[in-house]
């Protein structure tokens, strides 16, 4: 009884820190005006703030009497999914020009986004 | 016997993904669902083996869990710099920064592993590859010395990765 008790501050506390950690998150999209130093906000709430929230849950879960373990899977699966989504917002924001131009590669001619063919022909 | 291992069984560690992952999908360990899981992670492999038929070549299970683990950790005390940053720095001090990594890696997993490291670890994305895949763009949220925080990749996860993917 005290141990189900337990688990169940324990959910709790976990899920205020998770929804803490993504209200900073939305703070960040909010207050910097970079679309690149925007994108540092979302890969965060994704991380930490979605993992504590489903900590939260399992914890909630076994307090009741049962055991979930879904939990392990959609983290595993935001893990994979969350840096190709990043990745191409990144893609984006280099290709349209609407960030500082980056420095170029040391070995290659260019980085892979800038060299299209509309690039090519525009020059 | 090896080849028809190969036939049956194209991408082992797959079937295995594939079999938990089912499992954990029903949220409930059963004898049946198992077996269905195994069924499932024999099948999906096979029918779709056209196409990738290459085999990725040495991968060092151990030594992921073990970077794993690492990372997670990292992904934590990164978090809460971030968050910091976040909350305290004005918009006007803030000094993100473009940094090239120069790779060693040559296995495109092993690319995709470091680059998806480097986004989950807050305060860097991984924003691009050279056209010929030799170095790796990275955005830098706040930092005072782009060369440590490069060092620091290198060092930390690509050395680790290349004894992953030896």
């Amino acid at each position: 009884m005290t141990l189900d008790a337990l688990a169940l501050y324990a959910a709790a506390l976990s899920l205020l820190i998770g929804s803490g950690f993504v209200l900073v998150g939305v703070i960040g999209l909010l207050k910097f005006n970079d679309p690149m130093t925007r994108l540092h906000a979302p890969t965060k709430v994704g991380t930490v703030g979605i993992g504590m929230m489903l900590l939260g849950s399992i914890l909630f879960a076994s307090a009741s009497g049962q055991t979930s373990i879904h939990e392990l899977l959609i983290m595993a699966f935001l893990f994979v999914t969350a840096p190709v989504s990043a990745h191409f917002i990144a893609k984006v924001t280099i290709h349209r020009g609407t960030c500082e131009t980056p420095p170029a590669p040391p070995k290659d001619d260019t980085w892979s986004t800038l060299n299209s063919p509309d690039d090519q022909t525009a020059d | 016997m090896e080849r028809a291992f190969r036939w049956v069984l194209p991408h082992p560690l797959l079937t295995l993904i594939l079999a938990v992952v089912w499992v954990l999908l029903q949220n409930e360990i059963t004898a049946g669902m198992a077996v269905f899981g195994v069924i499932l992670g024999i099948l999906i492999p096979w029918v779709t083996s056209v196409w990738w038929p290459d085999q990725p070549n040495g991968f060092r299970i151990g030594k992921m869990a073990t970077y794993s683990v690492m990372v997670i950790w990292d992904i934590i005390v990164a978090n809460i710099q971030v968050a910091w940053i976040v909350l305290t720095v004005p918009n006007a001090k803030l000094k993100p920064a473009w940094i090239v990594v120069p790779l060693e890696l040559k296995a495109p997993e092993a690319i995709t592993v470091l680059a998806g490291t480097i986004t989950l670890t807050p305060g860097t994305v991984s924003a691009d590859l050279s056209d010929e895949g030799h170095s790796l763009l990275v955005h830098v949220l706040h930092t005072d010395d782009p060369d440590s925080v490069r060092d620091d990749i290198k060092d930390r996860y690509e050395r680790r990765l290349l004894e992953i993917f030896a």
